[in-house]
């Protein structure tokens, strides 16, 4: 299977805008439940479930600190979405070296190309 | 491996819209890149994995045309087709793309070529999705059929 089951966990989790939104909050800093729910018209609870969502796809952690226990951005998890997104690129990459093979061709046989393009 | 210094290819697929941009650049004229996307006979030697024969049914890349092709592995066939909304020579192409397998998904492609002077152009290519669902599935598939072959090396290259 090209793609693993904890890569389609993590973009089902970032397919959500509120918990892309969390994410993108966490990348500046960790920050607990209630600063979470904070600027969302949504109850703690809800914010608790998307929580665990992010959690389930590893894309954050909580750990007891205290009295808080703030949620924490597991970055390298976005490593297996770099992967595959490399992957693709190298497939675009493979189709654009064989289009530098044809302009390379157009470039050397100009003339004969057009006639090719114009036959059909 | 090649030697030769191609230009690298860059790619982003932002996580919070359904989009993945891509930008190449050329070592030819822009109005041989241009010609290489609207005429069949050329566009059929490089689009689509290597493994798989172009077979274009229809290409009519103009303003309101459209298009459809197969890619051809043995008994495996993969259709495409999609509408030319606007293509405008040596500037832009816009069009749209589905794979038959799955017609319910419909990306909206945009094309861009600009003179880069000397002899280079550069490639930008906007695709947009209706969902980011859509949009993984998307680059799941195409990666599944466009790197077939040398996949092991590919895996021991990322691992």
């Amino acid at each position: 299977m090209v793609v693993d089951d904890q890569l389609s966990r993590v973009f089902s989790a970032l397919a959500d805008p509120i918990r892309r939104d969390m994410v993108a909050r966490l990348a500046v800093a960790d920050a607990t439940v209630n600063e979470l729910a904070e600027p969302y018209s949504v109850t703690v609870q809800a914010v608790s479930k998307h929580l665990k969502v992010l959690e389930d796809a590893g894309l954050v952690s909580r750990r007891k600190q205290a009295q808080r226990r703030p949620v924490h951005l597991e970055a390298e998890v976005f490593d297996l979405m770099t992967k595959w997104i490399e992957r693709y690129r190298q497939e675009a990459e493979q189709r654009y070296q064989r289009l530098d093979a044809v302009l390379a061709e157009m470039a050397q046989a100009p003339e004969q190309t057009r006639a090719e393009g114009e036959a059909s | 491996m090649s030697t030769t210094t191609h230009p690298e290819t860059t790619i982003s697929a932002d996580p919070a819209l359904p989009t993945i941009r891509i930008t190449r650049e050329f070592d030819a004229p822009v109005d041989a890149v241009f010609r290489a996307h609207v005429e069949p006979e050329l566009v059929a030697k490089w689009l689509g994995p290597r493994s798989l024969t172009m077979l274009v049914d229809r290409w009519d890349a103009t303003t309101g045309g459209g298009y459809r092709y197969t890619h051809v592995r043995g008994d495996e066939q993969y259709r495409f087709y999609g509408s030319f909304h606007e293509v405008r020579p040596n500037e832009r192409i816009v069009q749209t793309f589905t794979f038959e397998g799955f017609p319910d998904g419909v990306s909206l492609e945009t094309v861009t070529f600009t003179d880069l002077g000397g002899g280079r152009t550069r490639l930008d290519v906007l695709s947009v999705f209706e969902t980011t669902e859509v949009r993984d599935a998307a680059m799941a598939s195409g990666m599944e059929t466009g790197v077939v072959e040398g996949y092991e090396q590919l895996d021991e290259l990322l691992a």
